[in-house]
């Protein structure tokens, strides 16, 4: 663990399908050629790696569950949403040009041996237990772990 | 001697979330001598991660690290 080593991290915080797509080929590249690949998923980005249900104990929690539903496949596009609309069109023409689905990216990292690593504090935040988030994902951490994954990294994005 | 009796410093770090605590210990550690031990408890269950990746970081040891329901227990020592 302490040897530097070539590898990627990957601080995911947007939960754009189109961000989390992008940081999955990253990871997947890196992992593909043999590079350590880590990533680390806070805020809005936690919502590729939950399982899908509705999350939250408080008001608000339970609030935010429903009007900010994660999933792989819930998540829409930055741009062209509308509601859920633009997601579906956007998957109608991932599917027309035979691009791989986000969710089959995402099992593909974690075969690669990609890390995926949850925020603690977002998840505390947003009310979403250890239960919500996919078996796959890595205990929850901090800040801590994710720099010391980066000082070892010979890249490190924020997307 | 038992490490119990070599801890210099006491943390409550309870309720406390990233990236505190790990500041937190980062300042009380400043103020210790080389070989001090720093005893702590927290709740935020991010610390199990965390405050081994902090020691490895920036080279002191993590004696003891235990989570006893919803506490985390942990004891650092100051190596330089």
């Amino acid at each position: 663990m302490e040897n530097p080593t070539d590898g990627v991290t990957l601080i995911v915080c947007s939960g754009d399908m189109d961000k989390v797509m992008a940081a999955l080929n990253i990871a997947i590249g890196a992992a593909a050629s043999g590079k350590e690949a880590n990533m680390f998923f806070t805020f809005w980005g936690l919502k590729a790696i939950q399982k899908g249900n509705l999350t939250g104990n408080s008001f608000f929690g339970k609030m935010m569950g429903i009007m900010n539903r994660g999933g792989i496949d819930r998540i829409g596009p930055s741009r062209f949403n509308f509601w859920g609309i633009g997601r579906w069109m956007f998957n109608q023409m991932m599917k027309m040009h035979k691009i791989t689905p986000i969710a089959e990216l995402r099992q593909t990292a974690i075969d690669l041996g990609v890390k995926l690593l949850p925020c603690q504090m977002s998840m505390e935040v947003m009310e979403i237990k250890k239960e919500d988030l996919i078996d796959e994902a890595q205990p929850s951490c901090g800040v801590a772990t994710m720099l010391e994954m980066a000082y070892r990294s010979k890249a490190t994005l924020f997307i | 001697m038992s490490i119990e009796n070599e801890v210099t410093v006491k943390l409550n770090l309870e309720g406390l979330l990233c990236p505190i605590p790990v500041v937190k210990v980062a300042k009380a550690i400043k103020d210790l001598p080389v070989g001090g031990v720093l005893e702590a408890t927290a709740t935020d269950p991010g610390v199990l991660a965390d405050i081994p990746a902090w020691a490895r970081t920036t080279g002191n040891e993590v004696i003891k690290i235990e989570r006893e329901g919803k506490l985390v227990r942990f004891l650092v020592r100051k190596l330089k």
